[in-house]
């Protein structure tokens, strides 16, 4: 019965991490397999076919769909301006002469003698894909994109909004419990990856909106600021797309908890370097955590370490208590009753007991525990 | 309107003594294992381990070795050989004789849907992808108040897993279903999973468009042509685009799906979209017992309302509105303060809205205050409020048809497409799910159900016992008699009987005075006035006789002020006389409604503390 508990949230001084960065549309892919990029160098580009337009040329013109050939000034795959004209009648008085001008620019897609419509495209759109963290291109999938590696420090958070971004790590607080306050941003961060300690408030959300960070890394947050910040009531949390003027990355959760000490010492110890961060959380299938990937430089890359697969959850492990009363206190397994246990709802469940650096002690249900991973 | 279509019989070649089959949900796999004691099938051990479609496992099957695993130390039985399950069974205590599963994992069958008309042959398409199991992410119809080009934009962002389309009678014009494949063609829609496989397409719209449809998807999609499932206004012909979307699901969606080929291959029978093995038996809990039914499965990320009314099986996916993943949703979608008029303690707003938006991000916890579980059942209560909502508004008659109309109809503008459940026509509710079905006490469960649906006049419950459906509808594919032995003996679980008067009054008020007549012929007499709930102890294998002589404003079915008298079924947690009224009005005060909660919990001994 190893198996019940929660895979923890990776913190972990040394990793070597593989990134895939595919296009979300076939493509060019810019670089080679063996090639070192930079965070923000395109890997990949795409053309985004450009946005349709249906126009019913037979209504237009008052004729039968199967006769619109005969009108057709542009036939398919040809260029248009907008304005310019697509298709006309021949009448015998000029008077009554109908012309039907395109209303975009871009090209004649295709045309159909079932319903007498024509499809008009705009030009593409140029996507590039960055390559989001400073490494080695490992794998060239070709027409997609690529998979890029990475020797780093790693923290995962539990959630966040806003995408993909980079910036010097400024550590704002001196303790891990510490309050994030707007007297805490000044107008250095500009840019920079701004982290802090149990909450942050609405008005230091806004003060770091008006410095201008770019990221906040964050212990707590009350969710009607994230609500005020989102300007909506978050129903599901798959997030990435928004933009609020930073990306922002929880690592407890929400309220008021203090960031975990090993997760604040190990980016306090990386003060002043450039780390790659993206607040995308997807907590469903293919679950993504947000992310603060610190790359270790441009040392040799060294062969990828199999992670090890956890055999399950043992007494001496670092845990995190991650459902009330005891939300956000982290402590160690000091023993596994195999049997179930009644808690106050009445429910048998699994539990585990857990050691508190204070000394107390408290069952609390498996489910209710996350590991704290990584070394 | 059809009745879901069972998976293809299998063929097994050796008997079914001992089978192990899983449910793989958005946040749990649940094994169960079945073995036949004696002439009949019982379910003895259960397993469950948290779903590993996510990272870092990214592997479906790890969640199931898991969930047997633990079937493994609890029975002593040896099922697993490394990463393979052992079938068939070699001796008494080694192996099993089948493996199979059901899966809503990695957000199920989500499906785009296309018609003409958006409440006729859209509506038919929806309720098509519904009853195979899909969650529908879209209706698109020609009608439906976008302009071209932003449909075009919806599907080309949207990323099915497949698409259905629909539109026209047999014979009728092309035009507009030949336009939406135009639409699709020009937005050439991605698939999901996968950026090189094509997106699975069926066409079950009018037959005379199938070869314009052909020249347009043929070659951009995993084009599969059926019949129309509105081959003439009147009739809707679901099975035939039912079954090909049952199929395309096995072989293409799961294909993609993290492990899902691995599971494919472990299982000895088709794997099911987990809400069409749930509609198989809710359908045949009604053909059985000739009776009208809602059934519902409240999951973590959605909620599946089913319904048989007349004969007519209908499923609705609310797919935002569960227990974890979304819970979040149902308090957007609720309000806060319709959550909390279910709690009966006071809480201030930021408390539990960061408690709730924690459960979101960490989905898999459980409750472990008493005060936890309550705010839980309160949201439950919202999320199977919301969902009957939905449901009752797609589970219609068929619209835009011709109704005769008689003189007696004149005054009468009712419209076609009504919906067709019928709260007083209704017999039995089912509940299935974890939040039902783990529920420490069982008239937790009742409760739940009854403030959410508020039934009128009598009506049963009962309830999934340990959430086992899906396993026996997939089950009930291959063999008929071990799904019906378990399900009668052990995953219905009969609640009991709710007897709800309708109307209202102030509290305190004669609401109708009862006789129950027990079948060791003790009489029990007494008044219920408005504002009461009362539990009558009546065991599952009981039946008792209930008359009733409701106050004048009062209807109990018959009619207001009518008497009447009926049978009712007992249960694990009784006959439940509601005085409540209905509709169900609680204070707006808080802190009589605070009371009144206390009230009711405490005499229907709903929490611990409250025991009656």
């Amino acid at each position: 019965m190893a198996h019940s508990y929660t895979p923890g949230l990776t913190v972990t001084e040394q990793a070597t991490i593989r990134r895939r960065r595919l296009l979300s549309l076939p493509g060019t892919v810019l670089v080679t397999a063996g090639e070192r990029v930079r965070a923000n160098q395109p890997v990949a580009r795409a053309e985004l076919p450009g946005k349709v337009y249906p126009l019913n040329l037979a209504n237009q013109l008052g004729v039968a769909p199967d006769e619109i050939d005969e009108y057709l000034i542009k036939k398919a795959g040809d260029p248009v301006t907008k304005d310019e004209v697509l298709a006309e009648n021949k009448p015998l008085i000029k008077w009554f002469k109908t012309e039907v001008l395109s209303p975009i620019t871009g090209v004649v897609e295709s045309l159909s003698t079932v319903t007498g419509q024509v499809l008009l495209r705009e030009p593409p759109r140029v996507l590039e894909l960055l390559g989001y963290v400073d490494g080695l291109i490992v794998e060239v999938i070709p027409q997609q994109g690529v998979v890029v590696e990475t020797d780093c420090s790693l923290v995962q958070g539990i959630f966040g909004i806003g995408g993909e971004t980079r910036g010097e790590i400024v550590i704002a607080v001196t303790s891990p419990d510490e309050v994030l306050t707007p007297r805490h941003l000044t107008p250095a961060m500009k840019g920079k990856i701004v982290v802090g300690g149990s909450f942050i408030s609405s008005e230091a959300l806004t003060r770091a909106k008006e410095v201008g960070v770019a990221g906040l890394v964050i212990g707590g947050i009350h969710d009607k600021d994230l609500r005020a910040l989102l300007g909506y009531d978050l129903g599901v949390a798959i997030t990435g797309t928004e933009q609020v003027g930073f990306t922002l990355i929880l690592t407890e959760g929400f309220g008021t908890i203090p960031m975990a000490g090993k997760t604040f010492s190990l980016l306090s110890a990386h003060a002043g370097q450039q780390a790659s961060i993206s607040g995308a959380t997807q907590i469903r299938a293919g679950v993504i955590r947000p992310e603060i990937i610190i790359p270790k430089g441009t040392s040799g890359m060294q062969a990828v370490a199999a992670v090890a697969e956890r055999e399950g959850i043992r007494i001496g492990d670092q845990v995190r208590v991650i459902r009330d009363p005891l939300f956000g206190k982290i402590g160690e397994v000091a023993s596994l009753p195999s049997d179930l246990q009644k808690i106050p709802t009445e429910s048998d469940v699994r539990v585990m007991e857990v050691l508190f650096p204070d000394g107390s002690r408290a069952m609390i249900p498996r489910t209710n525990i996350e590991l704290i991973e990584g070394i | 309107m059809t009745v879901p279509n069972p998976a293809p019989k299998s063929v097994i070649p050796h008997p079914l003594n001992v089978i192990v089959a899983t449910d793989c949900g958005s946040t749990t796999t649940k094994a169960i294992l079945i073995e036949k004691v004696g002439d009949e099938y019982r379910q003895t051990y259960r397993g469950e381990a948290p779903t590993t479609v996510e990272a870092p496992f990214e592997d479906v099957t790890r969640g199931v070795l898991n969930a047997i695993a633990e079937i493994e130390e609890l029975s002593g039985r040896k099922i697993l050989d490394g990463d393979t399950i052992i079938t068939p069974c070699r001796d008494a205590k080694t192996g099993v004789d089948i493996y199979i599963s059901t899966s809503s994992a990695g957000g199920g069958l989500q499906m785009m849907v296309t018609g003409v008309v958006q409440n006729m042959t859209g509506e038919s398409a929806q309720r098509a992808a519904l009853g195979a199991g899909a969650i529908v992410i879209d209706v698109l119809a020609s009608n439906d108040g976008r302009l071209p080009h932003e449909k075009i934009e919806r599907i080309r962002t949207m990323r099915p897993d497949m698409i259905l389309m629909s539109g026209g009678t047999d014979g009728g014009a092309v035009t507009h279903v030949v336009e939406m494949a135009e639409y699709i063609a020009a937005a050439d829609p991605r698939p999901r999973f996968g950026a090189t496989y094509k997106l699975p397409l069926v066409y079950a719209g009018n037959k005379d468009a199938q070869p314009q449809v052909k020249k347009i998807l043929g070659e951009k999609t995993a084009l599969v042509l059926t019949d129309n499932i509105r081959p003439v206004l009147e009739r809707e012909n679901l099975a035939p685009a039912r079954n090909k979307i049952h199929d395309l699901f096995l072989e293409h969606v799961m294909q993609q799906a993290p492990g899902y080929k691995k599971l494919i291959e472990m299982a000895g029978a088709p794997i099911m979209p987990t809400p069409a093995a749930v509609g198989v038996i809710m359908e045949t809990i009604a053909k059985r017992e000739h009776l009208n039914l809602i059934g519902v499965d409240i999951g973590g990320a959605t909620t599946d309302v089913f319904s048989v009314f007349e004969g007519l099986f209908n499923r609705t996916v609310s797919a935002n509105l569960g227990m974890s993943y979304s819970i979040s949703n149902v308090l957007a979608e609720a309000g806060l303060a319709n959550i909390m008029r279910w709690v009966p303690f006071t809480i201030d707003e930021q408390t539990l809205r960061n408690r709730i938006k924690n459960k979101m991000v960490r989905p898999t916890t459980i409750p472990q205050t008493l005060d936890e579980l309550q705010i839980e059942h309160a949201i439950a209560r919202e999320a199977l409020r919301l969902a009957l909502i939905h449901h009752k508004s797609l589970a219609t008659a068929l619209k835009g048809i011709q109704q005769e109309r008689t003189i007696s109809d004149v005054f009468e503008q009712q419209q076609s497409g009504k919906t067709l459940i019928d709260m007083l026509k209704l017999d039995l509710i089912v509940g299935s799910g974890g939040i039902l079905s783990h529920a420490p006490r069982r008239i937790q469960s009742m409760l739940m159900m009854v403030d959410a649906y508020e039934p009128l006049g009598v009506t049963r419950l009962s309830v999934d016992s340990i959430f086992m459906m899906p396993h026996l509808g997939v089950l009930s594919a291959i063999d008929e008699k071990a799904a019906t032995d378990v399900f009668v003996r052990d995953c219905m679980v009969y609640l009991g009987t709710c007897v709800a008067p309708i109307g209202q009054g102030k509290d305190g008020e004669r609401c109708a005075d009862y006789a129950i007549t027990f079948p060791d012929g003790r009489i029990d007499k007494g008044q219920l006035s408005f504002g009461d709930l009362r539990l009558v102890p009546l065991a599952s294998d009981q039946k008792a006789s209930i008359a009733i002589q409701p106050a004048k404003q009062v209807n109990l079915e018959a009619g207001a002020g009518v008497a009447v008298t009926r049978e009712v079924q007992g249960g694990v947690v009784g006959l439940l006389l509601d005085g409540r009224g209905r509709p169900l009005q609680l204070p707006t005060d808080h802190d009589a409604r605070v009371a009144s909660l206390k009230k009711w919990y405490q005499a229907v001994g709903l929490y611990p503390g409250s025991d009656v």
